[in-house]
């Protein structure tokens, strides 16, 4: 069957599975947009290409299938550079697909022409420039293969407005259907090694002060369960780092919550007391472990990845495990299970009292400040969480709001958190909320964002409402830059540089009405309640509240940037730990 | 000089397509490895390139700059050689001043060293001369006094040595 390119790609990407893409045309990618009529994949046309690309890591983020952008060449494709980065960082399987200027043009300096794939060679897992309409099947086939196996990454796929343009003799092909893959370079491990299994095994039945650190390699291998499986039989408590929230049920009774940086007392200190960490599907990053020589001293490491470069990255493992999460903690199940199970554990009761002694005398709190003051951004999320759904889906942007949704939320299902945890990319609420709502229309889909991350992406509402994906937006109004304040009060001496944002300006509610939200101002702690009820019953079109809240309000504890997290600093009002 | 650090020798097979050169380099500039030297050129399969890398060995754990590597969808193998495993070949083409008494001189070393007079002027020479890394560096090392006008090396390749079946198997 004769077919161009554009037509070739559409075929490509229906027979991927595609059901939705986001994206915005462009001179470069438009003879593409012409077979999408005819396609039976859906397009929500964004409003800027970065807002496509956090889209389409929301809705990977949310369903666990590939999320899927396309936008023209030059500035489309540069704009969507923010996204594939936090891509990258954060394991998220994407496919996107920039036009290019055509073959002959490349290399010219042509009208919206750069070297896309130059440009993203460092963010993206791999990037392909199609040179041969024949290749596209193929190449398309390769991208969906690369994006999601292994290490889920982001792939770039760049095409030549030649090879996509029926007017053009290059874009002509005979169809056909991939099979295989020529990738001879690409053999993603994921079995585990049966000798290192087996000695880790035995660590962690000898082991007194055992820790489970779990992080987004749980997610991305969908070994929720088999990790709860695990941590029951041997009965280790277990932290979810920042990509691993809902990872693990928060109610769990050996859940120990977030550590980091702002993680709570007990997480952090329970890995700095451990002599075994079980390293699951995360990478030592600097914000969970601190000053790195004075992390976890007296553990010795089982380290888990699917990727080998992660292992001794950062911190030297004593058994270190090459495997996919899934098939890697079901294999240390079983390994432990022949060692005898939970009869085969250490005498950990004294572990587990300090432990319980850490969460009663050091959990997280907040000043709750008198009924006529400003609202505190604990307090919001305390009545947002109690009054949606226990599956409801969160999103955040990056700063304080961020933190405190991690702490103040409770957990309890996988992918209902979804945030820009490597690259901290501010502005990822909004769009990653609408491509999670779009990926689970079953399902309640709240973006908690800053006012400073709401105005650097919020055009995208406009989107949310065009194409009837609508989502929720609380946007914890503190009038500043609040982590970069928070820094300056507490590093800079209080001297704030270039942080205050004002409070009314832009006027929230006037800006969301403007792009057919339904909107609210909420000042009183007594109208909290009420207004996140009245946007819950709101399904038609998406709602925003603007939530002025304390503007001195610091996300406590915390690790200061460089220190052990032997020195973490506790809310003023709890007594420091004697060390 | 790519003899006399501390460095690991990569051969690196890697596809034979566009940007892979730039893909490695720009590993290696991204995570802070530092390249001693680099030789691309065609394998005897015409899908593949060989890639011989020194990399500087304080700069990175081998460990990490092997599974970085391996990450490249478009590298296919990594081999490490350690010297003693290993036959190492590099081309220097050097052009010294050779005038009046010095260039009897320099005619000795060319042909203690193996090497070949490539091109003569009236008080120059070109010359040419391959071998060990070493003994590159030795020949330049002695050249340098009589005063080096431009001076060009390859960066060394390698192959894993031959087998000793049945007695040594000398270098050559």
């Amino acid at each position: 069957m004769k077919l161009n390119g554009g037509q070739a790609l559409m075929r490509s990407l229906e027979r991927q599975g595609v059901e939705i893409v986001f994206g915005l045309p462009g001179g470069a990618i438009l003879p593409a947009y012409d077979p999408l009529i005819d396609s039976t994949i859906r397009h929500v046309l964004v409003r800027h290409e970065q807002g496509a690309g956090h889209m389409a890591q929301g809705y990977a983020q949310a369903t666990g299938r590939p999320g899927v952008a396309i936008v023209t060449s030059g500035p489309g494709a540069t704009n969507i550079v923010t996204p594939l980065c936090d891509a990258y960082m954060d394991s998220v399987p994407l496919v996107v697909i920039t036009g290019q200027v055509p073959y002959a043009a490349i290399g010219t300096d042509a009208f919206q022409e750069c070297d896309t794939t130059g440009i993203t060679m460092s963010v993206t897992k791999h990037n392909f420039l199609v040179s041969d309409a024949q290749d596209l099947p193929q190449v398309i086939h390769d991208a969906f293969h690369i994006a999601t196996s292994g290490r889920p990454g982001p792939v770039l796929v760049d095409i030549p407005k030649c090879i996509v343009d029926p007017r053009n003799p290059r874009s002509a092909l005979e169809w056909y259907e991939p099979d295989g893959h020529d990738l001879p370079g690409y053999r993603p491990r994921t079995e585990p090694d049966p000798a290192a299994v087996a000695t880790a095994a035995e660590l962690i039945c000898s082991a007194q002060r055992p820790v489970i650190y779990s992080g987004g390699g749980i997610l991305k291998s969908r070994a929720a369960d088999a990790l709860l499986r695990f941590a029951e039989l041997v009965r280790i408590p277990v932290v979810t780092t920042l990509m691993n929230r809902g990872g693990f049920p928060d109610d769990h009774p050996l859940c120990l919550g977030m550590p980091g940086m702002h993680g709570n007392y007990t997480a952090v200190t329970s890995m700095q007391r451990a002599d075994l960490l079980i390293t699951l599907g995360a990478r030592f990053d600097d914000r969970v472990t601190g000053k790195v020589g004075a992390f976890a001293p007296e553990a010795k490491v089982i380290h888990m990845d699917i990727d080998p470069a992660e292992l001794g990255k950062v911190r030297q493992a004593d058994v270190a495990i090459a495997a996919d999460c899934r098939p890697g903690i079901e294999a240390l199940t079983e390994a432990v299970t022949a060692l005898g199970g939970a009869e085969a554990q250490a005498d950990r009761r004294q572990w587990h009292d300090t432990i319980a002694d850490w969460q009663e005398r050091y959990p997280l709190v907040y000043e709750a400040g008198d009924s006529g003051g400003a609202l505190k951004p604990q307090f919001v999320l305390e009545q947002l969480r109690d009054a949606t759904p226990d599956d409801t889906v969160v999103c955040a942007g990056v700063g304080q709001h961020q933190m405190w949704a991690s702490q103040y939320w409770r957990f309890n299902h996988p992918y209902t958190w979804i945030n820009s945890g490597g690259l901290g990319t501010m502005g990822y609420a909004v769009p990653a909320a609408i491509g999670a709502k779009a990926g689970r229309p079953d399902r309640m889909v709240w973006a908690v964002d800053g006012d400073g991350c709401f105005q650097m992406t919020a055009q995208e509402l406009v989107t949310a409402n065009t194409e009837r994906i609508p989502i929720k937006v609380a946007i914890l109004n503190n009038a500043y830059l609040g982590m970069v304040r928070q820094w300056q009060e507490m590093f800079y001496e209080e001297r704030y540089s270039e942080v205050y944002l004002s409070p009314d300006l832009p006027d929230y509610k006037g800006w969301a009405e403007a792009m057919g939200c339904e909107a609210m101002r909420i000042e009183n702690p007594a109208e909290v309640r009420p207004a996140i009820e009245k946007a819950n019953e709101i399904d038609d079109r998406s709602v925003v509240i603007d939530f002025r809240i304390d503007t001195q309000e610091k996300v406590f504890p915390m690790v200061p940037a460089g220190a052990s997290n032997d020195d973490i600093v506790l809310d003023p009002s709890q007594q420091p730990p004697p060390r | 000089m790519a003899g006399t650090k501390r460095h690991h020798t990569l051969v690196v097979l890697v596809e034979n397509k566009a940007g892979v050169l730039a893909r490695v380099a720009g590993l290696f500039a991204r995570r802070g490895f530092n390249i001693e030297s680099l030789a691309v050129a065609p394998t005897e399969d015409a899908r593949l390139s060989r890639i011989t890398l020194a990399v500087d060995a304080e700069s990175a754990p081998l460990e990490q700059v092997i599974n970085q590597l391996d990450k490249l969808i478009n590298v296919v193998s990594i081999r490490e050689l350690a010297p003693e495993e290993s036959v190492e070949r590099e081309l220097l083409v050097v052009t010294v001043n050779a005038a009046g008494d010095t260039r009897g001189q320099i005619m000795d070393l060319v042909r203690i060293f193996d090497g070949r007079v490539l091109n003569v002027g009236p008080d120059k020479l070109m010359v040419s001369m391959s071998g060990g890394p070493n003994r590159v560096d030795d020949f330049e090392s002695l050249l340098r006094p009589y005063g080096i006008v431009e001076l060009q090396r390859t960066g060394k390749v390698a192959l894993p040595r031959l087998a000793k079946a049945g007695g040594e198997v000398g270098e050559f």
